[in-house]
């Protein structure tokens, strides 16, 4: 009964890890598409966007099952329910680098009005959040995930940068502003995005202390 | 943990001959909740149950050191008057135990043992309160001159507490009270436990962890003859302190 319940609470976490790889990949290709107006390429990501949604069912239908046969308590059930919300999580992740696809079919063949600047580094490093959280969950460290959450700071300032500046570019041409509001949508995605792996990394506190803290506040 | 405890061991050491059964156990038990002990076989939680209504005293070559508090009196004085102590804290068995006599005189017999209530119609009365209680009246309230046994393993287990119940017990403990039921009867006995504990204090020895989970407001952990962990029943499968009681409860071992 243990061991086999061990090896499923292995499975999980793998099958996490690679939703969470799907998710990663989503959003640099997002970005990516979007600085290289890559219609073709948005659509491929807004197609596997329902892998990303498939897969979060499949964990969920595996943690429900989980519960429902094995009836585990204490570290095991804490297991069970940081991955239910950590797959949540994710699956808006992906939602939100689907989002920033359909933002490169709404430009459509519109040249950008400008080179990304600060989008691209927000993606590199929600990413680096990313995987680095999914370190911490295998590692079951909670004191990563708490430096993680922290590191939301920086995309937020990042996304600050980004908004002041599109702005600063309508209010100078404001027939730019069809143009660039889309462009602040997109850094707006991605900053959401960051949030949802600070809200990741509660739960790997969670899993690993048991208590359930609000580690950070975001200001947006 | 703050509440007013309505047993309270100190010290509590007890042999088996040589074997030590139970190792300088201090517990507190809260009233009016219910308690579940838990721990693998042979770890001392009946001994320890057995202790409260002092049942060890039938047990040959047993010594017991230090104190039990209830209600502030230690129990374990020599001149501990023990059939008044056992109708105060009344004990509820593994198996159903009724005699072999109708229903009325299984739920007669305490009062005539402890020449409680000597007018036919205050007995009816508390015959009638006590299987009420246990939701049985209705049920039987036209059969009470049937023999006992005939009756459901789960409706005997009722009878059983309505029986403790009608000698106006302050404490019940239940030793394995639903090992011998079906899920749906188990499940009965469960939600008659939440009812009770409005009026009585409830110690349960459990094998079945979710049982304990589900049934009680607060569980002890023994192993060894040795109180590992007490606290809230949720802190205890939720987040418990000690490895020893995440084991146990997670199935690594027991």
């Amino acid at each position: 009964m243990r061991e086999s319940f061990e090896k499923h609470i292995k499975e999980l976490n793998e099958e996490v890890i690679a939703m969470s790889e799907m998710v990663a990949n989503a959003t640099s290709r997002s970005v990516k598409a979007l600085a290289n107006r890559d219609v073709e390429e948005a659509n491929r990501i807004i197609n596997d966007d329902l892998l990303v949604n498939n897969k979060r069912w499949q964990i969920e239908e595996k943690c429900i099952n989980l519960i429902a046969l094995q009836q585990p308590v204490a570290t095991d059930l804490r297991e069970i329910i940081a991955v239910l919300s950590i797959i949540t999580e994710l699956e808006r992740m992906g939602d939100y680098a689907e989002g920033i696809a359909k933002i490169v079919l709404m430009l459509g063949d519109e040249p950008l009005i400008r080179p990304l600047i600060f989008t691209p580094k927000m993606a590199e490093k929600v990413v680096s959040m990313l995987k680095r959280s999914m370190q911490a969950l295998v590692n079951r460290d909670a004191d990563t995930a708490n430096a993680i959450c922290n590191e939301d700071d920086e995309v937020d300032k990042l996304y600050d940068e980004a908004y002041h500046d599109l702005l600063m570019l309508m209010i100078k041409d404001p027939t730019l502003v069809s143009k660039a509001t889309p462009l602040i949508w997109a850094a707006h995605n991605l900053e959401r995005s960051a949030d949802r792996v600070t809200n990741i990394c509660e739960r790997i506190v969670f899993l690993v202390t048991g208590s359930m803290p609000q580690v950070k506040v975001s200001t947006y | 943990m703050s509440f007013e405890a309505k047993i309270e061991t100190q010290n509590l050491n007890l042999y088996y001959g040589e074997f030590l059964a139970l190792k300088d156990v201090y517990i507190r038990i809260p009233e009016r909740n219910v308690t579940a002990i838990i721990g693998p076989s042979g770890c001392g939680k009946s001994t320890l149950l057995r202790c409260f209504n002092r049942m060890n005293d039938l047990v040959e070559n047993i010594k017991v050191e230090g104190k039990i508090f209830i209600e502030r009196q230690n129990i374990l004085e020599p001149d501990m008057d023990l059939i008044h102590l056992r109708r105060k804290v009344g004990m509820v068995f593994q198996r159903p135990n009724v005699f072999d006599l109708s229903i009325y005189n299984n739920l007669r017999f305490g009062l005539r043992i402890h020449r409680m209530l000597k007018n036919k119609d205050d007995i009816m009365q508390a015959i009638k309160n006590g299987l009420e209680h246990v939701n049985l009246w209705n049920e039987l309230k036209d059969k009470l001159r049937k023999n006992a046994r005939s009756l459901s393993l789960e409706q005997q287990q009722r009878l059983c507490i309505a029986r403790v119940l009608i000698l106006k017990p302050d404490i019940i403990l239940l030793d394995e009270p639903c090992s011998a039921l079906d899920p749906i009867s188990t499940l009965k006995i469960e939600e008659l436990l939440r009812v009770l504990k409005q009026e009585y204090t409830l110690v349960i020895v459990t094998h079945n962890m979710q049982q304990a989970a589900r049934a009680s407001d607060y569980t002890g952990f023994l192993y060894l003859g040795e109180l590992i962990e007490f606290g809230e029943t949720d802190q205890i499968f939720m987040n418990p302190k000690e490895k020893l009681t995440e084991n146990y409860i997670s199935g690594h071992f027991g």
